[in-house]
Formats: structure tokens, sequence, C-alpha cells
């Protein structure tokens, strides 16, 4: 019955069936993916390199040296410039996750319908969302040190505790990239983001501590600080740099792993409310 | 060939949504090493049969065995060994031709040592060797669909689920298209297809499922479906539309079928016994049966 030729013959006979029990979290399916992302990336990382590396610079040039020539200091011997230009860390952090993963997550499924092929192959929903969670968080690893880079050109002195930036935005940025997954799986419609952009990321800026100390605010904007993830990464970061403070560390650190938690199972939630009938 | 359980079979499948019924206990076999079509005009529920296989909707009712494994339960291992040629194209258009087959090589765990080689002989099944670094938003649209075809075969799948593989392209492509998916079935591997082209599938399939409203109508191969439906003949009136009118009044009180085919009329199993009215004679064929089967609104 096999009409065609031998080598069209030898192209097409199926594999060997694998008897290998799949499991429920994947290495090769999570890796999958990310190649899809790292082999994208190849295409588009210039672009991206650029604006990451160009925003931190042009925000310490005005607020490190236009306030700056206001505020001399924030107390501790810290000039506002070294203030600003860790605290930025953490907003490189949240625009380089939650923001691409909002958009490209909106992309992937309703435009492009990425999603569509890969939950056709053997990825399930869990996998592909962690994934692509893993990816932007690496990314934002990454790109959250370059606030960090321009500082030290601009004078901030190295210490060995910045070694534990990459990690720390490493963490933040899986939550935040997960907060933008859950976000896209949640809306409708891609306007319905500046929504989420103006009435909940905006005002995060306001109790971070990003250009200002928190404790210069009212008891309402330093509880709610506390639930601000920006807030604990902004912390942390500036510890890393300026000196580590025990146990206070300890629970930004673990407030950053939870949030990454929660938002990682309502991503995961989300989307497969999305991608499966 | 010797594997003789089933590459997929359905029982009593229900799938609903809110108050639609798209999937409505359908039962569907797919014998190992067959070309099975699935014709039924839009909103048959043909999609949505897709999607379940592939456990990307979950069936609310029935039985459901892909490959030895059942579903949903089983279903990323029924994946693995299958692949799958979705409607709309959903290849990654900035990357080149290349680059998707290796992404899918990664995605159906092709390993490391045989990547290269899948990616190459994938590459020669879509006839495309020669664009392999030609970014995907470049190629033709004949070559998109080969593309995705290729992708859907790159781990060498022993299942391949076709949904609508040649809608929107023009006839030449189609029959490329035709020919490549022949090819497939003539090496053993077990096919699902489904399409609203009836001439794709009676080419191409050994045996046709018709669906209407989320339910197997009929079933067999497509010329026994032909000559149990349609009969061997049937006589095509053209004319006006009063005209028309007046051949399927008689027809009908003559107790045979007739079909609209926008211009003209079709009577179906007429001449046997002289009371034929005048028209042109031709043979039956899959399209008769369809229409006849699934009503008048043909996709």
């Amino acid at each position: 019955m096999t009409g065609a030729t031998a080598t069209r013959e030898h192209a097409l006979t199926p594999a060997p069936r694998g008897g290998r029990r799949l499991h429920r979290f994947e290495r090769s399916a999570i890796g999958g993916v990310l190649v899809r992302e790292m082999i994208n990336f190849s295409s588009y990382w210039r672009s991206t390199t650029f604006s990451s590396t160009l925003e931190p610079t042009i925000y310490l040039l005005a607020f490190g040296f236009g306030l700056g020539s206001l505020v001399s200091s924030v107390g501790n011997g810290i000039s506002y410039e070294e203030f600003v230009g860790t605290g930025m860390v953490a907003m490189a952090v949240l625009f380089s996750s939650a923001m691409p993963s909002m958009f490209g997550t909106f992309v992937k499924y309703q435009f492009q319908r990425t999603y569509d092929a890969i939950l056709a192959a053997p990825v399930d929903t869990e996998e592909l969302v962690t994934a692509e969670a893993l990816w932007m968080a690496m990314r934002a690893s990454v790109y959250g040190c370059a606030p960090l880079l321009v500082a030290m050109a601009f004078g901030l002195d190295p210490s060995w505790g910045m070694l534990a930036v990459p990690a720390i935005n490493f963490t933040a940025g899986f939550g935040w990239s997960c907060f933008g997954i859950a976000i896209a799986a949640f809306l409708k419609s891609i306007d319905n983001f500046s929504y989420v952009t103006s009435a909940v990321i905006t005002p995060l800026f306001l109790v971070a501590g990003t250009f200002w100390p928190i404790d210069q605010l009212p008891e309402w904007g330093q509880v709610l600080a506390q639930l601000n993830p920006l807030y604990h990464c902004v912390e942390l970061v500036r510890h890393a740099a300026f000196g580590w403070e025990g146990w206070g560390d300890v629970g930004h650190f673990t407030a950053l792993v939870g949030f990454g938690l929660v938002t990682w199972r309502i991503a995961i939630h989300g989307m497969t409310r999305k991608l499966i009938d | 060939m010797s594997d003789p359980s089933p590459a997929i079979r359905l029982r009593g499948v229900v799938k609903r949504y809110g108050p639609i019924t798209a999937v409505n206990g359908l039962d569907l076999d797919v014998p190992p090493g067959t070309c099975v079509g699935l014709l039924g005009p839009n909103g048959a529920g043909k999609s949505t049969t897709m999607r379940l296989l592939t456990a990307q909707a979950i069936a609310d009712e029935g039985e459901l065995d892909v490959l030895g494994y059942e579903l949903p339960g089983e279903s990323k291992q029924a994946r693995a060994e299958c692949g799958v040629v979705p409607q709309l194209d959903n290849l990654d258009t900035t990357l080149t031709v290349e680059q998707n087959l290796i992404v899918f090589a990664h995605l159906y765990r092709v390993p490391r040592a045989d990547r290269g080689a899948a990616v190459q002989r994938a590459l020669e099944i879509a006839n495309l060797t020669e664009r392999r670094d030609t970014k995907v938003d470049e190629l033709s649209g004949g070559m998109r669909r080969r593309l995705l075809i290729a992708r859907g075969l790159v781990h060498r799948p022993r299942l391949v689920l076709l949904d609508e593989p040649t809608v929107g392209l023009d006839p030449q492509v189609r029959q490329e298209l035709w020919a490549l998916i022949d090819n497939l079935r003539s090496q053993g591997i077990s096919i699902l297809m489904s399409t609203h082209y009836i001439e794709e599938a009676e080419r191409l399939c050994d045996t046709v499922t018709i669906m209407s409203h989320g339910s197997e109508v009929a079933k067999g191969r497509p010329s026994d479906l032909v000559l149990e439906h349609a009969g061997r003949e049937v006589i095509e009136v053209y004319g006006p539309p009063p005209r028309l009118a007046e051949v399927e009044a008689d027809a009908l009180n003559a107790g045979l079928r007739t079909r609209r085919t926008g211009t003209s009329i079709t009577v179906l199993g007429a001449g046997a016994n002289g009371d034929a009215p005048e028209g042109e004679r031709r043979p039956a064929n899959l399209e008769d049966v369809f229409v006849l089967l699934t009503g008048e609104e043909i996709a």
C-alpha cells in the first residue's frame, strides 16, 4: 500500500511509540516554550535593550540632577542620585515584566493564536504560563540592573551586596509577569489595559519609596506600602547596595515570594479559563 | 497496519457552550492507517470536535480515546504522538521557516541528536528547503500552509488532525496539498480531516462522517454514501425560478427527492420508471448527499 519512494517513506514513517510517562510539570515543555521566546527575542532584543537602558538614564538625569539640586541627601549619607538610582531598579523590573507580559500575552492568544499552537503540542496551560513568567522574570532580572549600572556611571559605589540584585529582580519580576498574564487573562479588550496602568500601576509608585522615602508619607501611605510588592523590591535593592537589615530583609523577600506564588496560581487559573473551553 | 486499536474512538461525546450544544452525542472512529473526513456545514461542530481531541476543549459527556489514551486525563501523552494542523494560521510570522520548525521540534520533545534531521525532513516534506531562512511573513499563502502542515509532522506523529487544511487557497495550491496529504496516508499515518470541500473529502478520505448540528447523520465510504442516498445518477434542470418551482413540485409528487443548487434544481433517483423531467443527466456525487442530509445551507 506504500506507493511512495523510499526516501519519502523514511521521511514520514511514524516514530516508534514513546512509552515514557509524561508528568504534570515537564522540563522539556517549559524548555520548549523558553526556546520559542529566546528565538523570538533574537529578532527584537536591540530595541528592547535600547529602551531599557535609555529610560533609566533619562529618569536619573531628570530626577537625580533636577530634584537632586534641591535635595542634597536623604539621610544615612546617601545622595539623592544614589537613592533614585537604586529605587529605579524596582521600576525597571516592573516595566520589563508586568507591561510586556500584559500586552504580549494578550497578543499571543488573541491575535497571533500562538498559545493555541503550543497547547496542541504536549504542553499544558500550567507549563505554558510558568515558562512565560520565567522568561519574563529572566529578562527583568537583567534589565533591572540597568539603572544600577547607570547610577554607577554617575558615581554610585559598587558593593558586594549588589550581586544579589539579579536574584531580587528575578523574584519580583516573576510576580509581576504573573500579574501581567492574569490581567491579560481576565480583561476582555486590550483597550481596558489603560485602566490597569493608570489605576493600579501608577499609584503603586506613590507608596513604593522610589523617588522619596515612604517614612515621609502619612500613616495610611506607610500601611499601603506594606501591601505593595514594588516597595519590598525597592527596599531590598537599597539594602543590597547600602547594607542589609537582617530580618527586615527576610520579610521583604518573603513578601516578594508570596506575591509571586499568589499571582502565579491566579495567572494559571485565568489562562486555563481563557484557553481551554 | 499492525496496531489494531483505533487511532480515534469517540462515544456519545457532548460539548455545550452555555445554551448551545456544539457537539451532541457524537460517535466517531478513525481506524489506524486510514483517512477519515469530517464533513459538515459551518457550525456543525467540526472545529469543536477537533479541539476536543487535543483537550483544548473538555467534553461534558462521553468517552474520548486517542491513540489508546483516554482524554482528557492522558491527553498530553496523546498530543505527544499526534500532529495538529489548525485551521487558522498561527505560525510565528517574525521567525524564519526553519526557526518555526526548530521551536516545534523542541515542543514535541524531538531528542537533541535528532532535531537537525527532523527539521530537515520537515523542510523536505513542505518543499521549503530553499526557503529555510525566509521569514514567514514573506511566504505566499500556499507556502505558509505547507509549513503549517510540516510543523505538525516534525516529530513523525502516528495520527494527524487536519482542520480545514485547504480553506481559502486557490485550486493549484489545494491540489498540491492534496498530494501531500495523500502521501501521508500512503505511509500508514492515520488522519482525521475536517473539511467542507466535498471534492477534498471524496478524493482523500477512506470514509467520511457527515455531521449536522453536532452529531453524525451518515457515515461510510464516499462512493457507498452516494449510492445509498443519491443513487447512481441525478438530473439537473436549469431554468427560470417559476420553471424550477414547477419541476420541484412535480418531483415531490412523484416521490422523488430534490435539492436546490442556486441556478438549478437537482432531482435525485429519477429516471428509473421513465418519469424523469427534461434535464442534464450526471453521476450523483457526494455533494448531493451532503446537501440532502445537512439541509440546504451549504457553507
